[in-house]
């Protein structure tokens, strides 16, 4: 098998680092770039990116990546959006006023509630390893980028707002904090993303990172 | 309560991973980069890595360290020492960290505090401190691993840096430091009943058992480990596991 390639969309938001040596761990060869031309023609790409909602799209609208990024969606291109990078796919978010994202999964980021089940206070931000779980028993991971991972394997989370998607077929994986399911993977089509940060999150994470590079 | 996380604890002075007892008479125990390696492969939940003697400043051998452990170590990393500004906390995040450790230069001007939270947001800001008992259920806040006095009491000093914006506290017990006598539970009970915050215990942890009182009596939120994994009394399987069989929660890790 050649060497699988993925092109990481560098916009200035948030470090670059962790996620390509974790990538070229698995072995791809990484290609950050803002340019157009390069992202429309990669083979799958990675949209990162941590901070807030507005800034994130701000950047994107400066260098006029919002109709690249939905040709890439057309065009049936692999797309990863990883924290603020999922959360940017969705319609639009709460934090600071509502802002629009890109729109190609349906839905809205809105605060992680700051009460548990039971009605206890819990800290935001989300900060630390916590469980894959399947949002309804007869769901799947198989055909995902979860598809070598198993429930209860846990992954790393860093966040204070959350990724509600308007149709429960686009939600793949839940975790719960303090009993609240927050979405931590969205699939619609060719668009994945995760909430959490597969590069940090040991082999678990870098299992995720090589199933998205098999797509 | 989340899972308690198991952290490994390394020391660096220059190239080196160093071990003492009470933050001195340093015993250098070899690559830093072959360590952390194991401790990510036995399912280590993070990493910290602490700057011994501040050789950030200067002579950048932690910013390497770090920059080449981003190459194969894949959980988060807390990294301190030497960090005395904004623009040291960006080149060490930069370089792969995900939190800073900030102990002498937030004693010093604790406006750094609030700094690096609002630029980075305070999960991102670990306040270090190194706490010496000076009376019965009195501790004082030390600099420079132990050697130099600040005359602030421990309790003050960790609600003023959680309110000034720290996200996290590494507390470190200089007296147990490397003596494997097991933590200074008193310390960590005084500091985790007056925040909100995550507490990391770190300091005389000699064996596994030692995990079980400091969270259960202590109130402990994470364990970082450096002696016991280290000199190979225990690795963070064995650590996992006792912790599991007491019904602590821990990460789910396939290998234990």
């Amino acid at each position: 098998m050649s060497t699988p390639e993925v092109t990481v969309i560098d916009y200035g938001v948030g470090n670059l680092l962790s996620v390509q040596r974790a990538l070229e761990h698995c072995g791809a060869k990484v290609i950050l770039t803002a340019e157009p031309e390069q992202i429309l023609a990669a083979g799958r790409v990675l949209l990162p990116g941590v901070g807030a909602f507005d800034n994130g799209m701000q950047a994107l609208e400066r260098l006029g990546l919002v109709p690249v990024i939905h040709q890439l969606a057309l065009q049936k291109t692999p797309l990863l959006g990883i924290c603020l990078g999922m959360q940017l796919l969705l319609e639009e978010s709460e934090e600071y006023g509502l802002t629009s994202g890109l729109g190609l999964i349906p839905g809205r980021v809105i605060p992680i509630p700051n009460t548990s089940t039971e009605g206890r206070f819990q800290k935001i931000p989300h900060v630390g390893w916590n469980a894959l779980v399947l949002p309804t028993a007869d769901a799947a991971w198989k055909g995902t980028i979860l598809q070598t991972v198993v429930p209860g394997d846990a992954v790393y989370f860093v966040h204070s707002f959350m990724a509600k998607p308007k149709n429960e077929m686009h939600l793949v994986a839940n975790c719960l904090y303090g009993g609240v399911p927050i979405p931590a993977v969205l699939v619609n089509g060719n668009i994945s993303g995760c909430q959490f940060h597969p590069e940090k999150s040991g082999e678990v994470g870098l299992r995720i990172l090589r199933e998205f590079l098999s797509q | 309560m989340g899972n308690i996380r198991l952290i490994a604890r390394l020391d660096i002075k220059g190239p080196n991973l160093i071990k003492g007892i009470h933050l001195e008479g340093l015993r250098v125990m070899g690559s830093p980069s072959e360590y952390a390696l194991r401790y990510y492969l036995q399912g280590a939940d993070e990493l910290i890595y602490m700057d011994c003697v501040a050789s950030l400043y200067g002579r950048n051998h932690l910013g390497d360290i770090v920059r080449s452990a981003a190459k194969d170590i894949f959980v988060p990393m807390t990294v301190g020492g030497g960090i005395r500004s904004v623009e040291d906390a960006t080149q060490i995040l930069r370089a792969g960290a995900d939190k800073v450790a900030v102990n002498t230069a937030a004693v010093s001007n604790p406006q750094l505090i609030t700094e690096i939270a609002r630029r980075f947001g305070s999960q991102c800001m670990v306040l270090s401190i190194e706490a010496k008992q000076v009376g019965p259920d009195r501790w004082e806040v030390f600099t420079d691993n132990g050697r130099e006095r600040t005359g602030q009491d421990v309790i003050d000093w960790v609600k003023r840096g959680v309110a000034m914006g720290a996200g996290e506290i590494l507390l470190t017990s200089v007296d147990r430091e490397g003596t494997r006598k097991g933590f200074d539970i008193a310390l960590v009970k005084a500091v985790s009943a007056e925040v909100a915050v995550p507490v990391i215990a770190s300091g005389g942890m000699g064996k596994p058992e030692d995990l079980l009182t400091v969270v259960g009596e202590g109130g402990a939120d994470a364990v970082a480990m450096a002696d016991i994994l280290h000199y190979k009394r225990a690795e963070i399987g064995d650590i996992r596991t006792v912790a599991k069989i007491a019904g602590l929660g821990v990460r789910y890790y396939e290998h234990s």
